[in-house]
């Protein structure tokens, strides 16, 4: 219970901590992100510019803190859309089974053959590397652990006595998936959601560094990290600072998911 | 005297497929690839009549079918054979958009008080929930007074309708499960053991409730239990399963004084009674087969202490005798028992 409760706090000031600085973006940040600066090029660390300049003298700390806008909304949109396709069929394959179940699963299993960021790269090639094309193409290739998640609760809901009354009430079928299995089998998708946050933002920065996710000018931590590469020998505060976003964001939510994960679990909850 | 029927079984087999995906079907026997599909066989030709304003009572021990029987009824398992009809209506083979209409003449009670209501609602959303199908032309008012009235009606104070379910105790749940069932009026209440699961003095709280509720409102009860006490108490008949068949059937004093099924026979004889010393009941030997394999014949052939060739060959119908109780038992028909 100690390790759930550090856990939770850790994760909770990460979390929030990243969440601050993308919210209060404009308000945080002392220079515009994009704003070229010829006379301070790759200037270390100083109390005119917080964490340094870049390669084009725009200040690392202002590009940061857009960035952290990027990341968020890569990982709060792709786990939206794989949370939402993963929710509903899982909760179709679960409660219709048969013929359904036995589809839905399949591809799921199909899905789950190919390496999920190599399809993306190729999915991404064919397309414009575009954030809006990050997000739903990380989403459409992450929902499947969810998809088995709900389908896994929905067997263990859909005899229930709740569920059977409301069905002999004449409930639709997506009145009983919605309203009486959904919010009941909600725990595992909570912790899932959590910890796909945090493997979204990682998937984003990966293919920005790879050149192929945000796009410059567009700041994220990954294509920053591209940029502070080739100059890393002389200025490596380029590549320090959005690693280490990278790092506390991606454990913050992870952090919080695995607290959740015991706070949710109801066999833990005996030996407190 | 004919009474009025509410409900008609005729012949009704449910057998559940559990033989899983074509992959677990596989077998290989001497060289051969073939399918081998499992079912347990929970119905096995049952059928029976309601007539409108009893109790009529289904008991048998775990497994023999008496709810399946229920549930088969109320359409949550189609059967594979036969037929249901409620008031003169085939109801078995109706999509649900046509049973709709039926569904507020027919309503359940469960037995698990903790697990029929809906944890994350509110006792007012759940008991709501019905009328929203049922009579979509209510104001909120009116189902608030509706609401009002049937809580009160069940003995649960009006002011707690908007606490969750895990707020209440065994007895509360299950006189809201009821309200639940009472909010669309019905005129047939399936109840699956409704008392089974609650403390013994709650137990008598709820059946009077049962019990007053049908006299208010002529209510016809298929009562599914294994508590003989219960059933001599409340039903007007009752019918024996064993292994999904109905064994014994009749007006439930008949029966208690004079079973005719050896099944019947034995099962009352473990009533335990006041003031009788030593132990009178019969024993059985054995155990109930499993529903995945039954007995040829009569179900009962390899435990029944009368059985004889014709028993193992030949499934025994119900037959009437004098006092108005069917028995299905060819020793009864043959006068050896």
């Amino acid at each position: 219970m100690k390790r759930t409760k550090i856990f939770l706090f850790l994760g909770l000031i990460l979390v929030l901590f990243s969440t601050v600085l993308a919210l209060f973006a404009p308000y945080l940040a002392p220079y515009d992100p994009f704003q070229i600066n010829v006379d301070q090029l790759l200037q270390p660390p100083s109390w005119e510019h917080l964490l340094g300049t870049d390669a084009l003298g725009r200040d690392v700390f202002s590009r940061l803190v857009y960035g952290a806008r990027v990341s968020l909304w890569v990982g709060f949109v792709a786990v939206g859309i794989s949370v939402g396709i993963g929710v509903v069929l899982g909760l179709l394959a679960g409660y219709l089974g048969g013929w359904v179940d036995e589809i839905i699963m399949r591809f799921v299993d199909i899905m789950l053959c190919f390496p999920s960021f190599f399809l993306i790269l190729a999915v991404i090639a064919f397309l414009e590397p575009s954030l809006f094309n990050i997000m739903v193409v990380i989403g459409l290739t992450s929902w499947m652990g969810v998809a088995r998640l709900m389908r896994a609760e929905t067997l263990s809901l859909r005899k229930r006595e709740f569920v059977l009354a409301a069905y002999l009430n004449g409930a639709s079928l997506l009145r009983i998936l919605f309203v009486h299995i959904f919010p009941n089998g909600i725990a595992p998708i909570l912790v899932s959601a959590t910890l796909g946050v945090a493997s979204a933002i990682l998937v984003e920065a990966g293919l920005s560094f790879l050149g192929i996710g945000v796009q410059p000018p567009i700041p994220s931590w990954g294509n920053m990290l591209m940029e502070g590469k080739g100059v890393l020998e002389i200025a490596p505060w380029l590549s320090i600072f959005p690693g280490l976003m990278i790092l506390l964001t991606v454990l913050g939510y992870n952090l919080l998911g695995e607290a959740l994960r015991d706070i949710l679990d109801p066999r833990k909850k005996e030996n407190k | 005297m004919q009474k009025e029927q509410i409900l008609e079984v005729q012949n009704v087999v449910k057998h559940f497929d559990i033989s899983g995906g074509i992959l677990d079907q596989l077998r290989f026997n001497k060289g051969k690839i073939y399918l081998e599909k499992k079912t347990v066989k929970a119905l096995n030709g049952v059928s029976l009549t309601i007539n409108k304003g009893e109790t009529f009572s289904v008991v048998g021990e775990s497994g023999c079918g008496k709810s399946t029987l229920g549930r088969t009824i109320l359409g949550l398992y189609p059967p594979n054979k036969g037929q249901i009809f409620f008031k003169g209506n085939r109801i078995d083979n109706l999509s649900p958009k046509k049973m709709l209409p039926f569904r507020t003449k027919m309503q359940m009670i469960f037995q698990d008080p903790y697990a029929s209501l809906n944890p994350r609602k509110t006792v007012r959303t759940t008991l709501e929930e019905p009328i929203r199908f049922h009579q979509p032309s209510l104001s909120k008012k009116e189902i608030k007074e509706k609401v009002e009235e049937i809580m009160a009606q069940v003995g649960v104070d009006p002011g707690w309708a908007d606490r969750y379910p895990h707020e209440f105790s065994g007895g509360q749940r299950q006189r809201i499960s009821i309200a639940r069932a009472l909010m669309v009026d019905p005129e047939f209440i399936v109840a699956d053991e409704p008392i089974s699961a609650l403390d013994v003095s709650i137990q008598a709280q709820i059946l009077n409730l049962l019990m007053e509720a049908q006299e208010k409102r002529n209510l016809s009860y298929l009562f599914i239990t294994h508590d003989l006490s219960v059933v001599e108490h409340i039903s007007s008949r009752v019918a024996v399963m064993y292994l999904g068949r109905i064994c014994e059937m009749g007006p439930t004093e008949n029966l208690f004084d004079s079973p005719r099924h050896p099944y019947t026979q034995a099962l009352l004889s473990a009533i335990p009674k006041l003031g009788e010393t030593g132990l009178k009941h019969i024993k059985l030997k054995g155990e109930v087969p499993t529903p995945i394999h039954l007995p040829s014949g009569c179900v009962f052939h390899l435990r029944c202490p009368h059985a004889n060739e014709r028993c193992k060959k030949e499934i025994p119908e119900l037959i009437t005798l004098d006092n108005q109780t069917q028995v299905a038992c060819h020793g009864v028909e043959e006068k050896r028992i």
